[in-house]
């Protein structure tokens, strides 16, 4: 995959130091959202506004996708009419923002964390979760 | 102690989250033996007890319950509508009374099929990493004694406090409205419960067709009920009499029969779920009386509810569809060999269990033999049976064994530490994740063939419990031979104790008779052990 070039290079020489998980927030209820305190090992690594504004994105992102609203309900009746048919055909809404996300998480890789000795991972791949940070150690500070 | 278990969960030693075609040099021996077959599915691995069919495609529980008993009933009873009621009421009546038959029998096959064959939200199991993480986050104080995570963190949802509980199977605390199932061995999403009907969890993503599923039935059975009935009375006309009616069309009696006893349930089951839907609840909370203040605390109404009925109905049933977490079709990532091997191991011990019995045996033999010569014959039988006994205990034992096993048969030198300094573990599926480096550089060539057998994942031969698959044979038995009553049975397997709910439930739900009372206590046990 071509956005993982810089990442596999990095990735050769550099070795895992640590991982950080950020966890779900539930106080909206069962939405996927996700705490957008910054972790304290990210300190040294990454500017506090630009991890919060990934978080923020990322929530807004998932809101969208569990939107209730005009065309979900259409999605949701129609469906209901065909039986659910329609989802062995169709790929649904959240499914869409599933894709959106995914694009979203490998740009921020590529442009901010992968220079940075970081990599977020896709949250999908964790169940919706976490969001993982893996911190590569940084051989350019001598550490 | 704990610090073993943190030496055992090592991050370093496991893999990237991300694949990457080169890898550090200790993976390369896993890495050979991963490219030297082909890749496999995801589904291929599930530590739950599921069973998967088309390549993943389809998932069903463990053990099938009534499922071929629900899809037989539906089946005889139109098949027998349209065969000898159809005919009469098509010449008599109108041409629609098939059509909508047919209509409302598909719906009703379809959504069945989708809710016993869709994953009813199973949340994956936290990897190593996030299960070392949130122990960490537990216990940093940094206590020398080894304390078990806490099984509770309260988290505030909407200006209310909500206990999430920790799942020491799952290895993480459950989401909100998060259960575990212990017949599916799985955490599912807003969990329902599971239903021996269609033989699935009954949960987030499968709710919507569930509740399809009982609507349609219910109208379908109520209207072959009512065809029926009008047939026989149209055939009775001119003081012919029942009698002469039901001579000549003796299918109507039977079709008669089971409709009359299954309308009232499925009627009773739909009125409940509308009710559920409308104030966005749980069977599950519904039962436990979560936000009905039964405790006593004030002010613990559902978090969850929009109080409005038109959006509750929606957000359940119209809302998106969320996607399956579990990704059954998508290919183990060669690099996920550690968390590859840590299921494996899971696996291999389960299936090996027969093996490490053997061994157990085997070795309390000799040391009992050594002990007492003349007793060494009666001991064998005694350990057999011992063994026997043994396979059919909880997770527990299957620590016993491992840690027994372990030792006389080391691998590396490291499980040595780990059977004797972890003795108050609480659950032993730590000691198989803790396992993980020990065997990483020897991974266990008997998982793979174990894995390949059919399109079926066996995960659990010998391992726990065999209580529910008894009680499911019960259950089985109960319904076969008092199929006429088994609608009744039904509507008690999801509503459990009706006595309970009256106290609970506003007076919006219709169709609990007292009827059910009876009957439904030796059910009571049996729902509420599968609804975690």
């Amino acid at each position: 995959m071509a956005e993982t070039h810089s990442l596999q290079d990095m990735r050769q020489q550099a070795a895992i130091a640590a991982k950080v998980f950020i966890q779900r927030d539930y106080t909206n209820g069962t939405v996927c959202q996700f705490q957008t305190k910054f972790p304290s090992e990210l300190e040294t690594r990454i500017d506090k506004q630009q991890f919060e504004e990934t978080v923020r994105t990322l929530n807004n992102l998932y809101a969208e996708a569990e939107k209730l609203g005009g065309s979900s309900y259409l999605e949701g009746c129609l469906a209901c009419l065909t039986a659910y048919t329609i989802f062995l055909c169709m790929e649904t809404h959240y499914e869409k923002v599933l894709k959106k996300i995914a694009k979203f998480i490998q740009e921020q890789n590529d442009k901010i964390y992968a220079p940075r000795g970081l990599l977020l991972t896709d949250p999908i791949e964790r169940g919706l979760r976490v969001v993982e940070v893996t911190i590569f150690e940084d051989r350019s500070l001598g550490r | 102690m704990k610090h073993c278990e943190y030496q055992q969960i090592d991050p370093r030693a496991l893999s990237t989250p991300a694949p990457t075609p080169t890898l550090p040099p200790q993976h390369a021996v896993v890495e050979e033996e991963k490219k030297g077959e082909t890749a496999r599915r995801k589904w291929e691995v599930f530590p739950g007890k599921n069973r998967f069919y088309c390549d993943g495609r389809i998932i069903v529980a463990q053990q099938s319950g009534v499922l071929p008993l629900t899809l037989g009933l539906i089946l005889v009873t139109t098949v027998l509508f349209f065969v000898f009621d159809c005919p009469f009421l098509l010449k008599h009546l109108t041409v629609f009374i098939p059509a909508i038959g047919g209509v409302l029998f598909v719906f009703v096959v379809i959504s069945l099929l989708q809710t016993s064959f869709t994953d009813p939200g199973i949340l994956p199991r936290a990897t190593p990493d996030e299960a070392a993480d949130i122990e960490k986050q537990i216990d940093n104080s940094g206590s020398s004694t080894y304390r078990p995570p806490p099984r509770t963190k309260e988290v505030m949802i909407n200006q209310q406090v909500v206990k999430l509980k920790y799942c020491f199977t799952c290895k993480m605390f459950r989401p909100p409205r998060t259960s575990h199932c212990s017949l599916c061995d799985n955490c599912v999403e807003r969990f329902d419960h599971h239903c021996p009907w269609v033989g699935n969890c009954v949960g987030k993503r499968n709710y919507r067709f569930f509740y399809t599923f009982i609507v349609s039935l219910s109208f379908l059975t109520v209207f072959i009920f009512g065809c029926v009935a009008t047939h026989l009375a149209l055939r009775a006309q001119g003081g012919r009499g029942l009698m002469f009616a039901l001579q000549e069309s003796p299918a109507s009696a039977v079709e008669l029969v089971i409709c009359f006893f299954s309308v009232w349930s499925i009627l009773g089951l739909s009125g409940f779920h509308t009710y559920l839907v409308a104030s966005n609840l749980t069977t599950n909370e519904d039962i436990k009386g979560s936000w009905s203040g039964k405790s006593g605390a004030e002010d613990t109404g559902n978090p969850y509810s929009y109080n409005n009925i038109i959006t509750n109905c929606c957000s359940v049933l119209c809302g998106p569809m969320p996607p399956s977490l579990i990704d059954r079709r998508g290919f183990m990532p060669v690099e996920e060999s550690s968390q590859t091997v840590a299921t494996e191991i899971e696996l291999a011990t389960k299936n090996e269990i027969n093996v490490c019995q053997l061994v157990l045996c085997v070795s309390v033999f000799v040391c009992m033999a050594h002990h007492h010569p003349p007793l060494g014959g009666q001991l064998s039988g005694l350990c057999s049976v011992l063994c026997w006994l043994m396979s059919k205990c909880t997770q527990g034992t299957k620590d016993l064994l491992e840690s027994a096993s372990r030792s006389p048969c080391p691998q590396t030198g490291k499980p040595q530490t780990v059977s004797t300094s972890c003795p108050d573990s609480i659950d032993p599926a730590d000691q198989a994740v803790t396992f993980n480096p020990a065997v990483t550089s020897d991974p266990d060539p008997v998982a793979v063939p174990s894995l390949k057998c059919g399109g079926r994942h066996h995960s659990h031969t010998t391992s726990p419990p065999d209580e529910p698959r008894q009680q499911h044979h019960h259950h089985n038995r109960h319904h076969k031979t008092r199929s006429a009553r088994s609608s009744s049975k039904r509507a008690a397997l999801h509503i459990s104790n009706p006595a309970y709910n009256f106290s609970l439930s506003p007076p919006t739900s219709p169709g609990l008779g007292p009827s059910h009372g009876i009957g439904a206590e030796d059910h009571v046990r049996d729902s509420f052990a599968a609804l975690h």
